[in-house]
């Protein structure tokens, strides 16, 4: 069927200033990301999916101009030991990241994936994406796996002593960044990745993880205080049976996030935890797109988002969980709830259960609401100033979201990261 | 200690005069109790003081130690030395027990010059008054008042009292709720904190919290006046014959 007529054209122009890199290997599955882009076409504002969130500055050729921002703070997650991959617009720099020899894992970069032949990442790379495109399209991940120009593949064979941390350096203020990662976490393996950083002016980052049997992934990312900077991302993550992913994002600033989650758990008894701590101010609009798909017995999911929104900033929820026909014993649960300070702002959530079992427990909630008077009252008449009563309120109603990290001194970042953007805002 | 002058007091979204004309002063070092009927306007008595919202002050005073308190905003006041036990303590999601009690400690030793309490010390204090009321670790690590008993969220305002060291504590009605053990613990813990430099504005319904808080002054509030004050007798008059029979004879 042909396209219309308006995304078409935006298709072509975008797709004009791109070049298909030259990697032997990847070239097939580059290719056939392409030619599902060509058929899907990138996001218009007509698209349902796209309904609260206009993509056009994601999908234009050129990447709207975004200031590098320089934070007069120690960057995140700098205490941890820990080994450091770093990325600047959006390629790697082996200059200021540590040597990629760490025990129980292998790190490549994704144009070593064809000479070093990599078998497993040559069959992962672009899989999960092509297979997370249907029900739902998400053209912007199949563009990315057709045209990253950098990544690494990560296999992961045991319990890794330290996290991986991603730094993503934001340098040029035109710069325009596609990531594609790819990440095996292999049978009874552990590892924890973190990330950090805005990347790029305008970035498209794609994760596909895939944990075999009894697997275990954190992911924590934070992304960056850049306020100009744009972000498109996706994680595709595949679940054996008995693997366990929990992740979670902190958003600070930026004009434009849309984070897509696609977890697939395709073995009994496996777990994914997906959560979300979002703070806007003004120019602020952040999209968290979650679909959730059980396909196998005893399976837990649990979507936390959490967002503060001031000064006409916008929160997009779109959750779902799709529980197949013999999913039985599904335990889904989704919360998103957003803290309005002012009437400027605004929260759209669109949770959605959509289930073909019968013996499940699913439950999901949205609520959108203003501080609670009597619960600042009450700290106030106990002699904590009004600024200071409506921080602790606001860490409060956050809460929920960084309980999701397992690990007290990453959380304990999270929370001072958090801390210090309500501090600036006093 | 405080001070009050022929208070107006009116709903400020509705026409709907509350308090009509209070007068009252709590020395230092005393107990004064208010007692009256259902809707007489005991909470907003302490509300006003304490600097909730919707209320407009319409005419006369109220004075903490010679200084308005009425134009302060609520933390201020906290910090003056104003503290009120509410009758419905507020559940606060999120937010431990622990780390609102230093907040709040803090926060007012800052606002009057005063250094911070130290971690260590903070942590001591807590703990001894805590063992007096009868209050574990556990409900200190919880978040504010969530999923306390009627009983334990009463305790813990005193707690927090204990804490603050007020120079005028309102107790709005602590009692109910409250079964005759917990309030006795309760008014132990009031009566610990009695002392010379200290008012107290003990709020009740019933004389039988004013058997282990014994007051100086009792006065009767009714139709947002004060239409009587007397000794401790008055509490028991109101026990045996009702407020109709005091109301009927002040008409
Ligand atoms: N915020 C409010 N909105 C509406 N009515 C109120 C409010 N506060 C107090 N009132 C009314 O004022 C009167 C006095 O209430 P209150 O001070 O709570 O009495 P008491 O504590 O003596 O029982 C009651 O009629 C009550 O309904
Ligand atoms: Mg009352």
């Amino acid at each position: 069927m042909a396209l219309p007529e308006v995304k078409q054209s935006a298709t072509e122009a975008r797709l004009m200033a791109l070049t298909l890199p030259e990697s032997g290997c990847l070239k097939a599955a580059r290719q056939a990301a392409l030619s599902r882009v060509q058929t899907m076409g990138l996001p218009s504002r007509r698209d349902e999916y796209w309904k609260y969130t206009k993509p056009d500055t994601l999908v234009q050729a050129e990447a709207p101009k975004a200031a590098v921002f320089h934070a007069d703070e120690t960057p995140m997650f700098n205490a941890f030991e820990r080994l450091n991959i770093v990325f600047v617009d959006g390629v790697f720099d082996a200059e200021a990241s540590d040597d990629l020899e760490l025990e129980g894992l292998t790190i490549d970069r994704i144009e070593d994936i064809c000479c070093k032949d990599i078998h497993w990442a040559k069959d992962l790379y672009g899989v999960l994406e092509a297979r997370g495109q249907t029900p739902v399209e998400r053209p912007l991940a199949a563009l990315n796996t057709a045209f990253a120009s950098d990544g690494v593949a990560i296999r992961v064979t045991g319990k890794v002593s330290k996290p991986l941390n991603f730094t993503y350096v934001h340098s040029d203020d035109n710069s325009d960044a596609i990531l594609h990662h790819v990440i095996r976490v292999e049978s009874g393996a552990e590892v924890t990745i973190l990330e950090n950083g805005p990347a790029a002016s305008r970035f498209n980052k794609c994760m596909e993880i895939d944990i075999a049997d009894g697997g275990t992934m954190h992911l924590v990312r934070a992304q960056g205080r850049d306020h100009e900077r744009r972000a498109a991302t996706h994680l595709f993550t595949r679940l054996g049976t008995e693997s366990v992913f929990k992740s979670f994002t902190l958003t600070v600033n930026g004009v434009l996030t849309r984070n897509e989650a696609v977890i697939e758990l395709t073995g009994d008894d496996a777990v994914a935890h997906i959560a979300g701590a979002c703070v806007g101010d003004g120019d602020f609009h952040h999209d968290d797109t979650v679909f959730i798909t059980h396909d196998a017995v005893n399976c837990e999911s649990r979507q936390v988002f959490k967002k503060v929104l001031r000064n006409g900033a916008t929160g997009v929820f779109q959750g779902k969980i799709l529980v197949k026909e013999g999913a039985q014993k599904t335990d889904g649960y989704q919360i998103s709830q957003s803290l309005l300070l002012d009437d400027d702002s605004q929260f759209l959530a669109k949770p959605e259960l959509e289930i073909y079992a019968d013996d499940v427990a699913c439950s999901h909630g949205s609520t959108s609401g203003a501080i609670d008077e009597e619960g600042l009252f009450y700290l106030r008449s106990r002699g904590v100033p009004h600024a200071e009563a409506t921080d602790l309120m606001t860490l409060a109603f956050l809460a929920e979201a960084v309980d999701e990290i397992e690990d007290g001194d990453i959380a304990a970042d999270i929370v001072s990261r958090l801390e210090g953007w309500l501090a600036r805002r006093r | 200690m405080l001070e009050i002058k022929n208070l107006h007091v009116k709903l400020e979204d509705e026409e709907k005069q509350i308090l009509k004309g209070v007068d009252l002063k709590v020395e230092a070092g005393k107990v004064h109790a208010i007692m009256g009927p259902n809707g007489s306007g005991k909470s907003t008595l302490s509300y006003v003081l304490s600097g909730r919202d919707g209320y407009e002050v319409t005419e006369g005073s109220a004075e903490l130690e010679g200084e308005d308190i009425l134009e302060m905003e609520p933390e201020e006041r906290a910090a003056a030395g104003m503290f009120l036990a509410f009758q419905y303590p507020v559940e606060i999601p999120g937010v431990g027990n622990m780390t609102f009690l230093r907040t709040a400690v803090n926060a007012q030793r800052k606002a009057r010059g005063e250094e911070e309490l130290s971690a260590s010390d903070f942590l001591k204090e807590v703990r001894a008054k805590a063992k007096t009321l009868k209050i574990d670790a556990e409900m200190l690590k919880r978040p504010v008042n969530v999923g306390f008993s009627g009983g334990e969220k009463k305790r813990n305002e005193i707690l927090q009292m204990a804490m603050l060291e007020p120079k005028l504590c309102i107790l709005d009605e602590t009692d109910s709720g409250l079964d005759v053990d917990a309030m006795k613990l309760v008014a132990e813990g009031v009566n610990a904190l009695r002392d010379e430099g200290r008012g107290f504005l003990v709020i009740t319904h019933y004389q039988r919290l004013l058997d282990h808080i014994k007051p100086d002054v009792v006065h009767i509030l009714a139709g947002g006046r004060i239409v009587k004050t007397g000794g401790p007798e008055l509490a028991l008059e109101v026990e045996n014959n009702g407020y109709a029979g005091i109301l009927a004879e002040e008409a």
